[in-house]
């Protein structure tokens, strides 16, 4: 079973924590780090799952989650947002922009790999 | 110690080139009253108070040597007043003061 | 015979030939070369505009009816020459310093720039000065009647009034012509004219060679000789020499007062001056010159008194005299002698009213009538021009009006004495101005009105005719103690030396009584000041201390009154000599001095003050200034000046508060950052060690994965330890806690530790001068070798160049040791070095991660602790640090203390 997953973060050590994680489990992880031209990047890619960090360099999560959705062929695809600043209010901006799931960092593997099964079995369901 | 009082830069006495540049400067301001003295008191002279007019011929070659000698002198001050120049720093024509208490 | 149309084609060709030599000395002048044109020769040569054709052909006649009168108009001028270092040398001085433009110019700045006494002074002097012009005329035309005249045996129709008419009318539009395209060429802000002058000169050589030519052929190819001369001079009627010694004293003193007080004499000797030394070499240069000039008048006269026929016109001697004697040729270069002096006069006479009248009077006026002020006025260059050019035909004009009215009567020939008498009741006020701080603007405008009264009353109305016989035997109003040649029953006197006496003695009365009685304006005493102490090294005039002037504003304004170029070039310098050759120099009191003064070089010192006090929104002095503009327009200007100083202090206060609230505004975004990024600063390593740390705890990890994520976890703990302490060691630098550790260190152990901590040796060329770092300081070590390895660190991270390089320069500036860190990267965006000093403010490239963007914020701290800063260098290549730290830490902060 080919699923993908994209992870769009730029810290070296997470990516290399998240990647173990997930092809452990089976998943391809494509790595996507700066965030720019993420559109193009998920039409390449055809991802199930796409992990999203909020603080990249030069462009916040945010705008690429907004981008993502403005495309009407991604309306339903699954994006897990990651942040580090842990505010209330970045949960509801994420959300008013149509996230699928939100995780606060530092997350625990365990929930992590949860979120993502789970955002992939509701797609394919 | 020198005191708040005492001015400094004010020698009692000037160097010779500033000491003969000042009396050049005299001499320059000297000049005009003897040309006033040459030019007019002929005329008291010859005002034929007493009856006796003066000669034109003679007064036109007196004012002519008067003036010419005049010249002379400006001349000779103008080029010693150029040479003496720098040896007085300051443009100031006031006399040497000396160390006020 | 020499036709008629012979003399004008000569008069005609010796006129181009003077366009020529203008117009090629303007050339060499823009070009710079040409060092003779501003010789000690050319000045006094130039000097002798005072010779005029009143003098020229007027002293032959005044000798062959007075004898050696005609002397007293030289001996005059030789006097105050002579004595130049009393009066000229100060005068010079003043007027160089000043920039000052014209003597009525001189006159308004001493007292206070008073423009009532500017304009006094311009119609008094154009009162003396229209009927000289038309003097002027006169002589040209009747000399060219002279020759006209004695052609007419060859059947050509003799002159009657309309031909001389006539002449007199081209002669003047010639002039006027001549005068407006040499005198008003450019505004030059040092009102210099090159060609005017080159060609005066060039006269002075005409006249002088034409009078010395005509007396050697009268003294040796008449006479025979100087012995035959002095016996033809003995048997002639004014062998005999009996003056009035009042009237010799009087005339010898009406003609030294002239020489000083004369527009055109003030243009030529002070206006035009242009190097200190020449004023010296003139004091004997030009008594000669007038000696040469005086030397065969008399012989000339007797001369021509014993060949000319009885009734023969002696004012005309110098030309039928050759002619007479069937010397064309000498009688032609007599001509054009005379036909010099002439022009010469009324071209620069014309120049120094045209600024007089241009400068006080229609620029205040035209700057009155616009509500606004100088700032919004249009181009007032060009107002200043086309006043000047209108000035100079209506002056011509007034001369050729006065000649029409007058002309032919015998009037005009006691012009030239009425004239001088009139100019000569400036000189009070001006010595006054020159050499007593206590005279007053009040005592000078009562001295001259009174004198100006006097003078009309008893010489310059009756030498017109506008007093009838009745008038003058019965006195004004029919009060015989007001008869104008016999004021108060002094009837004893020559008319002439009546009216000196009674004018310039009224005159200086009044002046220094109501000197004495009236109290200055600071403006005056300050002026007063600087003029008597003129040659003080120390200029004790008033500053233009309060710097709330605009650069951009004063540029606008000079770039009117001067021109585009004149004016950028003039702040180029001024911005060079700041040391900011790229921007406008700051309106330091020094600059505003420079340009006021300047600007009065174009509009006069008064006008200039009032502009720049304008702009400078400086209500004390400005509202001094605008009265003295014009009195009418005062309320107006006042008004518009306080709107002006209250809208600039409006406009500073509004633009001090936005940048306050947009500081303000980023601080507070920057606080609340601070929160959420010191929030993903610990987060984020914190994942890394949680996920790791939890797939630690799993079984079946190799050997490998183990080792390797323990490192990552590692890491990821020592970075979190180092924000923690960056966070620590900030906020205890913050609130100013923390002890110092201070030693005596050297500069080159410090950064030769810092580089070594920084580890940038290997990617990072450093650029370094061992020496110039050998500098022992007293300070914390450990504190500053922290701040260069920050600052060696970034130039490491975030140097662009493809090899990076970082230039350390360290140099002593005072009592501080400045460091410079310059790497060759592209440097940080301007929009962002307000913020790099602030916390978090890592800029958008994050390549860099590991860093929380504290450094420089902590940086900053420790530099403000060890009594020094450090700051961005905004004007290097690439990215530049400026450290600046006191050599001895505790001196400074005792000095604060």
């Amino acid at each position: 079973m080919g699923r993908t997953v994209l992870l769009i973060e730029d810290e070296p050590n997470i990516i290399e924590a998240i990647s173990f994680l997930l092809e452990r489990d089976g998943w391809t992880v494509r790595l996507h780090s700066d965030g720019v031209d993420a559109v193009s990047a998920v039409y390449r890619i055809k991802p199930d799952v796409v992990v999203l960090d909020v603080m990249l360099p030069g462009r916040s999560g945010f705008e690429i989650l907004k981008e993502l959705r403005q495309d009407m062929a991604l309306q339903d695809l699954p994006i897990l947002m990651l942040t580090a600043r842990g505010q209330t209010k970045d949960r509801e901006l994420a959300e008013s922009y149509g996230v699928s799931a939100f995780m606060t960092k530092p997350f625990s593997n365990t929930e992590m790999l949860d979120t993502v099964r789970a955002l992939a079995e509701r797609a394919g369901a | 110690m020198t005191g708040p009082s005492r001015r400094v830069g004010t020698p009692l006495f000037l160097e010779r080139g500033v000491y003969r540049r000042r009396r050049l400067i005299d001499a320059a301001k000297l000049l005009p009253f003897l040309a006033m003295a040459l030019f007019l008191i002929p005329a008291w002279l010859s005002s034929g108070n007493d009856g006796a007019p003066g000669q034109t011929s003679a007064h036109l070659i007196y004012f002519f040597a008067a003036w010419l000698l005049l010249i002379a002198v400006a001349l000779w001050l103008s080029h010693a007043l150029h040479r003496s120049e720098g040896a007085d720093t300051s443009e100031e024509d006031t006399p040497p003061v000396g160390p006020a208490e | 015979m020499v036709t008629f149309n012979f003399l004008v084609l000569t008069a005609l060709a010796y006129v181009a030939l003077l366009f020529v030599v203008a117009f090629w000395a303007d050339a060499r002048a823009s070009r710079g070369g040409a060092r003779w044109l501003r010789s000690p020769l050319t000045y006094t040569l130039s000097l002798s505009v005072y010779c005029t054709a009143w003098t020229f052909y007027g002293a032959v006649g005044n000798a062959a009816r007075s004898g050696l009168e005609y002397l007293t108009i030289y001996l005059g001028p030789t006097l105050v020459f002579l004595g130049w270092w009393w009066i000229l040398r100060k005068l010079v001085r003043i007027g160089r310093a000043r920039r000052i433009t014209s003597i009525a110019d001189l006159i308004s700045s001493r007292y206070g720039k008073s423009s009532a006494l500017a304009v006094l002074v311009t119609l008094l002097a154009l009162a003396g000065t229209t009927p000289y012009i038309a003097l002027q005329l006169q002589s040209v035309t009747l000399s060219f009647a002279v020759f006209a005249n004695a052609s007419a045996d060859a059947g050509v129709a003799r002159w009657d009034q309309s031909d001389l008419q006539t002449t007199a009318f081209w002669v003047a539009s010639g002039l006027a012509l001549f005068t407006i395209l040499f005198g008003t060429r450019n505004l030059d802000t040092n009102e210099r004219h090159h060609g005017v002058v080159t060609a005066i000169a060039l006269e002075a050589v005409v006249k002088l060679v034409a009078l010395l030519a005509v007396g050697v052929f009268v003294v040796w190819g008449v006479s025979g000789g100087i012995g035959d001369t002095l016996q033809i001079i003995a048997a002639s009627p004014v062998a005999e020499w009996q003056p009035q010694p009042s009237r010799w004293i009087g005339m010898t003193f009406l003609s030294a007062a002239a020489i000083i007080c004369l527009p055109r004499m003030f243009q030529v000797m002070v206006v035009e001056y242009s190097d200190e030394r020449h004023l010296s070499a003139a004091s004997w240069a030009f008594p000669l010159y007038l000696l040469a000039m005086s030397l065969f008048v008399l012989p000339i006269a007797v001369v021509g008194l014993a060949v000319l026929p009885d009734g023969a016109n002696p004012d005309l001697f110098v030309l039928t005299l050759p002619l007479e004697l069937d010397q064309e040729g000498l009688a032609v270069l007599a001509f054009l002698g005379g036909f010099s002096s002439a022009t010469s006069m009324v071209i620069v006479a014309a120049i120094a009213l045209s600024t007089m009248i241009s400068n006080h009077i229609v620029v205040p006026l035209w700057l009155s009538s616009r509500p606004k002020g100088a700032t919004v006025s249009g181009d007032l260059r060009q107002v200043v021009i086309t006043s000047r050019r209108l000035a100079i035909i209506g002056i011509l004009g007034l001369g050729y009006i006065y000649f029409r009215v007058t002309g032919g009567s015998n009037a005009l020939s006691a012009i030239g004495l009425v004239s001088f008498a009139g100019v000569a009741q400036v000189l009070p006020a001006l010595l006054g101005a020159l050499f007593w701080r206590g005279a007053t603007r009040a005592g000078a405008m009562a001295g001259l009105c009174a004198g100006f009264a006097l003078w009309s009353i008893t010489l310059a109305l009756p030498a017109v005719g506008l007093f009838g016989p009745d008038t003058l035997q019965d006195g004004l109003f029919g009060t015989s103690l007001l008869r104008p040649q016999a004021l108060f029953g002094v009837s004893s006197l020559d008319p002439l030396v009546h009216s000196i006496l009674w004018s310039i003695s009224v005159n200086t009365v009044l002046f220094l009584l109501v000197s004495l009685m009236t109290f200055p304006s600071p403006m005056e005493r300050l002026q007063g000041v600087s003029f008597v102490n003129a040659f003080d090294g120390t200029d004790a005039q008033r500053g233009w201390v309060s710097g709330t002037v605009e650069s951009e504003d004063l540029l606008v304004m000079t770039q009117r009154l001067l021109g585009a170029r004149q004016a950028q070039a003039l702040f180029q310098h001024e911005a060079a000599r700041q040391g900011k050759p790229d921007g406008l120099p700051d309106p330091t009191p020094a600059f505003v001095e420079l340009l006021e003064r300047e600007l009065a070089g174009s509009v006069g010192a008064a006008t200039a003050h009032a502009m720049i006090g304008q702009i400078n929104g400086d209500a004390v002095i400005s509202v001094d200034d605008l009265l003295a503009v014009a009195d009418e327009s005062a309320q107006m200007l006042e008004h518009s000046s306080q709107l002006e100083a209250k809208s600039e202090e409006l406009q500073q206060t509004a633009r001090q508060l936005r940048l306050a609230n947009e500081k303000l505004t980023a601080l507070s975004v920057q606080k609340d950052a601070f929160l959420s990024q010191v929030s993903h600063e610990l987060r984020t390593p914190m994942t890394s060690i949680r996920s790791f740390s939890e797939f630690m705890m799993e079984d079946g990890m190799t050997p490998a994965e183990r080792t390797r994520y323990s490192t990552i976890i590692h890491d990821e703990s020592l970075r979190l330890t180092r924000l923690l302490d960056d966070l620590l060691d900030l906020s205890v630098l913050e609130s100013g806690q923390g002890q110092l550790n201070e030693a005596w260190t050297n500069l080159r152990d410090l950064i030769d530790r810092a580089v070594a901590s920084a580890g940038a040796d290997g990617k990072l060329i450093l650029k370094r001068d061992r020496s110039a770092e050998d500098l022992s300081l007293f300070t914390d070590p450990d504190r500053l070798v922290q701040v260069f390895i920050n600052v060696i660190t970034n130039a490491g991270k975030y140097c662009t160049a493809a090899s990076p390089e970082l230039a350390i320069t360290a140099r002593v500036s005072g009592t501080m040791i400045e460091i410079d860190f310059v790497d060759n990267g592209a440097g940080i965006p301007a929009a962002q070095q307000a913020l790099i000093f602030e916390k978090f403010a890592r800029l958008s490239d994050q390549a860099a991660a590991g860093s929380a963007g504290l450094g420089l914020a902590i940086c900053r701290e420790v530099m403000a602790r060890l009594g020094g800063e450090i700051t961005y260098l905004a004007d290097q290549q690439g990215a530049g640090f400026r450290i600046q730290v006191p050599q001895r830490l505790g001196s400074v902060e005792k000095l604060r203390a």
